[in-house]
């Protein structure tokens, strides 16, 4: 499976990540556009977090427990048993809020305008995420990890 | 004679609880013959989703919990609109309103809850209503399609299930009053000051509020029929539809003349294995430990049915697992405002501190005790309070960084060090790097 590490020392707060994720998920393919006429304005699936010189890229990890899948009171989310990819269902999602109460960090977004919860796919039409793709510091990696095994939640996505 | 058929695991309830459990069994035992009974005649699906059904409607293909292949797929015996009607815990069986028996060498009892329906005059009119499940909803659908306009409903019970009837009923155009016997709406999961934040909202879509009172009597007017309603200050509501939703309790009409301990709720251990051998019992129906109280006691809430379900599935296969617990735990977004609360909504004495940040209709508010988390409500913004659920859940001492817990600017790097390290993940030793051979598109910038 594949992950997003965020290595915090070179991380400076820039928010390109915000910027390139909220760009992608925008219907425009211009930044400015992107930023100024659409409205609503599309979500950015990352958030950076910062305190003092501490600064995180913070997106799903796609946890291998995945409480915000056995919380969903809908069914929405699941967790892919090969990839490890945690997506929802936009169709079955009430944007609830449930996932974002158990998620430790605290990602879940909710578009409160469709009324669904958005969270991040690490690009799946893309080699590498474009908040990876476009840090440029490095502070963002791409790596593929043994694939995991947590049944219990694969059988949720098997079906 | 009545046939009697043989199962590995009887699971009775086709939830959240008993679908966590079937999913857990499979994890451990790929084969074990696995069979689902409910009385219910659907297929798993989101109970909570019940007020979406009655205000689209919404169709029942999109309120399944699981897609339709699941019962199939994991090779579930799943027998809908099936009751069960006795338990015999020392032959291992079931007997069925149909007739049969269902031997088993595993049961669970995931029979969630029954609504609390008061003794009163006028309870058995048409018009009053329940709303607990699909044919709940279904039947006030159908009663209001079949009614004249400018329809009143008063809603008894201003608590989860009442407030979530009645956004689907002012969907309708119905004219809503509830009426609540507290002193404030959602007042077993909220304090008074976010609980006014939805009070507000209610308000706003013009559903009457009424505090401190119950109904004490349902009156006709046309014979048979809901006319109105009589307080117990005396006064007298007009309403053409009543709906009972001043709770819901643990259902143990299954348990009744066993020897299975109950309480308020069907009694088990951390395995969630109740006071007899190869029974487990897990949701509503259960009384199962609460990691904030430090005991057990009902949390009847949809994750903690799902994930009590899958720590009885995985003992109930052999994998011995202890429920790590859940507590009162709700994300609302009635009316258009999302709140959140956890654990304890109000401190019961004075050995808890709370620190509350209010502005701009947000609104923050953690418990504390001893300088860990106890409970916490948070309104307007809910996004990062999983955090917060996390450091209770996990027993962190929060006392060095309390106040910015509900600071605005909240979220990861709010923490220590330590504390945010252990949340992010680290790349393994065999972590291989991703990387790609194109060069980096610019974005598009004003063309
Ligand atoms: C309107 C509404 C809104 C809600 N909103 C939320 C929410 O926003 N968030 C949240 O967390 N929770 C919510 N809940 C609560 C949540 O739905 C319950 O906590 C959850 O459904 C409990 O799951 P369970 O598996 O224990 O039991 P249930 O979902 O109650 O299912 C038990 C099943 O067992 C069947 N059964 C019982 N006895 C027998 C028998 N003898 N034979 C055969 N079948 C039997 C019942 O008919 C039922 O189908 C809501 C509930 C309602 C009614």
């Amino acid at each position: 499976m594949k992950k997003v590490y965020v290595n915090e020392n070179v991380c400076m707060g820039c928010r390109l990540c915000e910027v390139y994720c909220l760009l992608k998920h925008a219907h425009t393919k211009d930044l400015i556009k992107a930023y100024k006429k659409e409205s609503p304005r599309a979500l950015p699936r990352v958030r950076v977090d910062e305190s003092g010189i501490v600064s995180l890229s913070v997106r799903c990890e796609h946890c291998v427990d995945a409480p915000c899948v056995k919380a969903c009171l809908t069914g929405a989310l699941s967790r892919d048993p090969v990839t490890g990819l945690v997506t929802v269902d936009e169709e079955r999602c009430i944007g609830c809020g449930t996932c974002a109460l158990v998620c430790p960090l605290g990602v879940p977004k909710l578009d409160k305008a469709q009324k669904k919860m958005v969270k991040c796919d690490l690009c799946q039409d893309e080699e590498i995420p474009v908040c990876v793709a476009n840090c440029p510091n490095e502070a963002l990696v791409y790596m593929e990890e043994k694939p995991d095994t947590n049944p219990v939640v694969n059988y949720v996505n098997n079906n | 004679m009545s046939t009697t058929t043989n199962t590995k695991y009887l699971i009775i309830g086709n939830s959240a609880g008993g679908i966590g459990a079937a999913e857990a069994i499979r994890e451990v035992d790929g084969v074990g013959k696995i069979t689902i009974i409910s009385d219910e005649p659907y297929p798993a699906y989101s109970r909570p989703l019940i007020s979406e059904y009655l205000a689209q409607p919404c169709p029942l293909e999109k309120m399944l919990y699981r897609k339709p292949d699941f019962y199939k797929a994991n090779g579930i015996q799943s027998v809908p609109g099936e009751k069960a009607v006795a338990i015999n815990p020392a032959e291992h069986t079931v007997k069925l309103e149909s007739g049969g028996f269902i031997k088993w060498r595993k049961l669970l009892l995931a029979t969630g809850g029954t609504p609390i329906v008061p003794t009163m005059e006028g309870i058995d009119l048409k018009g009053v209503f329940t709303f607990n499940r699909l044919d709940d909803a279904k039947a006030i659908d159908t009663f209001l399609n079949e009614y004249r306009s400018n329809v009143k409903a008063v809603v008894i019970g201003g608590g989860l299930i009442g407030v979530s009837v009645t956004e689907a009923l002012v969907k309708w155009g119905v004219e809503v009053t509830i009426v609540e016997m507290k002193d404030y709406v959602l007042n077993t999961i909220l304090d008074e000051e976010a609980a006014a934040l939805e009070a507000d909202a209610l308000e706003q879509a013009s559903v009457g509020i009424i505090t401190g009172r119950t109904v004490a009597k349902i009156n006709s007017q046309t014979a048979g029929e809901v006319g109105s309603v009589t307080l117990d200050d005396g006064r007298t509501l007009p309403a053409d539809m009543v709906i009972i939703a001043i709770g819901v309790k643990p259902r143990l009409d299954l348990v009744a003349g066993t020897k299975i301990k109950t309480n308020r709720g069907i009694v088990v251990d951390r395995t969630m294995a109740a006071s007899l051998p190869d029974i487990y019992v897990c949701g509503d129906a259960a009384e199962a430990y609460d990691f904030v109280m430090g005991e057990n006691r009902p949390t009847p809430v949809w994750p903690n049915a799902y994930e009590g379900g899958c720590a009885a599935g995985l003992n109930m296969a052999g994998k011995k697992t202890e429920y790590t617990g859940g507590t009162s735990m709700n994300a609302l977004k009635y009316f258009g405002l999302n709140i959140v609360s956890a654990g304890l909504v109000n401190p019961p004495d004075d050995g808890y501190k709370t620190i509350v940040n209010r502005h701009n209709g947000t609104y923050r508010k953690v418990i504390l005790k001893k300088g860990k988390l106890a409970g916490f409500a948070f309104a307007g913004d809910i996004e990062k309070s999983g955090i917060i659920y996390n450091l209770m859940k996990d027993g962190v001492n929060v006392d060095s960084f309390k106040q910015q817990l509900v600071a605005d600017d909240f979220g990861l790097a709010s923490l220590p060090e330590s504390a945010w390290r252990s949340k992010l993940a680290k790349p393994s030793a065999s972590a291989v790097p991703i990387t790609t051979a194109e060069p980096k598109e610019e974005a598009v910038i004003g063309d």
